[in-house]
């Protein structure tokens, strides 16, 4: 019988004292990991997402808000930008921008959001690719991404009728229009790209052309399909059949021909434009000032909005953690508390096991064991218990917001809860284990 | 065998116990009796090392034990003295055999279920041995605690007032255990009591006088 195996009889002797340890100590390191884990996975969405975009242009409103709605898709729009106000921006010979995504938000499919865009945002944001089919090329035409795929079942040539709102609720179906046809899906990029339906602008356009949109609300609150002044303008001038466009601002290869350059729209509107620049420089930097101060537009910059998101989040997080590091403190105490306690049960067998040849050492070696066994234990269920809950909490935040979190993740972070967590077991038996390896031997025995 | 010369010591604030000299053979069984608080348990305690003595010199096996570390006393201790307690510990979390095997492991003994069987069977434990020691009687306690220091075959074996809580058949049955046992394993036997019923049971005795 080894000590470790002594400790373990030791502990199990008295099953009620080591349980309330090992489950205070197992609360506290679980809310620790878990919210490592979310933490974590919340960051690298943001980080990943943000696609090297600088600046976003949208309607006036909160500049928060556009960002999560038009970079994270997780906000309702603030409202629609006219095409003849960005029109300096859709330039390809602008001199500061590099790439300028337009985006067309305000439907979507089973609570999947279709995105009106071209191919810029596949290519330049998130350099998705073609895993199935071929890339939109018509009105109307799809391209989706891999979880929507997973999640909707869609495959090449299904046909859908996209919902307005970006809620799945059921209602407001745009049924008077022609469907919307899957032409091709994309390989899992790990972005928000997974979760949207891709299209070019004009099929968001059609979608809402021809009928009428009286008066809508902002999150698809409304009756039947009577929107107005959301997000798509009425227009009834339908003409861009047959024109050939020769200046070709974007990348794509297999572009559509019948397009007309968004930039000649004038009357049209989209929801937001995504902008990347050349390089940055004083003169970028003031860009986002000057839109705001002198234009109807509203810009918004994406790390700073993005920081200032974490800030407020910053306060209740550290709450949180200051909560779960008290517990496993009062857990340490817990565990000292109930070594301590037995050390007055168990003086004898301690002074008893000295009589019998064990060592000062091994003694002290004994209590510390228990007090580690306790630690470990409380270790593994609290961490078992952090990626159990974090996978259960990645369903239903999935559901919410559409982003893949798992609890099947190991996060860096989590060596040092272990090593914490160790320590704490091992500062917490210290004196317990002192107390007891110094005990007088002859005393003890005198006193029974 | 058990040797000891000049040996005293004093508890803090109160007078210098000294002690005659002892010199037991191996084989041997000696009872050492006087009234109470004359130091017979603190005697008992030096000779086994559990406690140091303020002068002279305790030889077990020819071996001067104030010579030793803590911890090699420990070993020595485990290896060469059986103690019988007055009331009999045991680690409760721990059955009968487990506590047994511990003293043989403490020890660094090998670990020998054989000669558990054995000594249990002689003193009619076999039965007992799977259960925690707080479910046995006082006298069987008592009887573990005598296997548990003659496990180890001890060069000395020292028993600190073993029948104070048996009745008369109980204690006529242990002292008999711990003659027998001490004789076939050559063992010194002493045995610390201010039992009467123990006096015509030993030849060889050690008086302690109330010292003042």
């Amino acid at each position: 019988m080894n000590v470790l195996k002594l400790s373990w009889k030791n502990l199990i002797h008295r099953p009620l004292s080591m349980l309330l340890s090992v489950l205070l100590f197992t609360l506290g390191v679980g809310l620790i990991t878990l919210l490592i884990l979310l933490n974590k996975q919340i960051q690298s969405q943001f980080d990943k997402n943000q696609a090297g975009i600088n600046l976003v242009l949208g309607a006036k409103g909160s500049p928060l808000q556009v960002i999560l709605n038009s970079m994270y898709h997780i906000d309702a729009p603030t409202g629609n930008i006219p095409i003849k106000q960005i029109r300096a921006f859709l330039n390809p010979k602008h001199p500061l921008i590099a790439v300028a995504v337009p985006l067309s938000i305000g439907d979507n499919y089973k609570g999947f959001r279709i995105i009106g865009t071209n191919y810029s945002f596949v290519d330049s944001l998130y350099a998705g690719k073609i895993k199935e089919g071929v890339r939109w090329k018509k009105n109307m035409e799809v391209s989706i991404g891999a979880n929507v795929a997973l999640q909707t079942g869609l495959s090449i040539g299904d046909e859908f009728r996209s919902a307005h709102g970006l809620v799945n609720d059921g209602l407001n179906e745009h049924t008077d229009s022609e469907p919307f046809i899957v032409k091709g899906i994309f390989e899992p990029t790990g972005s928000v790209m997974d979760q949207l339906i891709l299209t070019n602008t004009e099929s968001i356009w059609e979608v809402h052309e021809g009928h009428s949109h009286e008066e809508e609300e902002e999150d698809g609150n409304h009756e039947g399909h009577d929107h107005e002044g959301h997000d798509h303008e009425d227009h009834t001038g339908h003409d861009h059949e047959g024109h050939n466009h020769e200046v070709d601002p974007h990348e794509g290869h297999d572009h559509p021909k019948d397009e007309i350059p968004l930039v000649e729209q004038v009357d049209k509107e989209i929801t937001a434009l995504l902008i990347r620049y050349k390089m940055r420089n004083f003169q970028t930097m003031s860009m986002g000032r000057n839109i705001n101060e002198n234009t109807d537009l509203l810009a918004a910059d994406p790390v700073y909005q993005i920081n200032r998101l974490y800030d407020m989040m910053g306060v209740g997080e550290s709450t949180l953690y200051t909560i779960a590091l008290i517990i496993v403190i009062v857990s340490a105490f817990s565990i000292f508390i109930s070594l301590f306690n037995a050390l007055k049960d168990r003086k004898y067998e301690m002074a008893l096991m000295r009589v019998m040849g064990a060592s000062r050492g091994k003694i002290l070696w004994m209590v510390i064991l228990e007090g580690l066994l306790l630690s470990v234990l409380g270790l593994i269920l609290g961490l078992i218990a952090a990626h159990i809950g974090m996978e259960v909490l990645g369903n239903y935040m999935q559901e919410a917001y559409r982003y893949p979190f798992t609890g099947k993740l190991w996060v860096q972070t989590e060596w040092l809860v272990i090593l914490f967590a160790l320590f704490t077991g091992l500062f917490a038996a210290l004196i317990p284990a002192i107390q007891a390896s110094t005990t007088d031997i002859s005393e003890t025995l005198t006193d029974s | 065998m058990l040797k000891t010369e000049n040996l005293s010591f004093a508890y803090q604030g109160e007078n210098k116990l000294s002690f005659p000299d002892i010199n037991c053979g191996a084989g041997q069984n000696w009872l050492l009796i006087g009234p109470s608080g004359c130091g017979k348990t603190t005697l008992l305690h030096l000779i086994g090392g559990l406690r140091k003595p303020q002068n002279g010199k305790v030889h077990i096996a020819n071996k001067d034990i104030s010579t030793l570390s803590s911890s090699q006393l420990d070993l020595f201790r485990g290896q060469n003295v059986g103690i019988v307690f007055q009331q009999s510990h045991f680690v409760k979390a721990l059955t009968v055999e487990e506590n047994l095997m511990l003293a043989q492991q403490l020890a660094r003994k090998p670990i020998s279920k054989d000669r558990i069987d054995t000594l249990l069977k002689r003193l009619k434990l076999e039965h007992k041995k799977n259960s925690k020691p707080d479910r046995l009687s006082v006298g069987e306690q008592q009887r573990v605690a005598i296997v548990r220091a003659l496990l180890n075959k001890p060069k000395v074996i020292l028993a600190d007032e073993p029948t104070s809580a048996l009745d008369d058949n109980n204690c006529q049955e242990v002292i008999t255990l711990l003659k027998a046992a001490a004789e076939e394993e050559k063992a010194t036997l002493i045995v610390v009591t201010h039992d009467n019923r123990l006096k015509e049971l030993f030849p060889n005795q050690i008086i302690l006088q109330q010292l003042r």
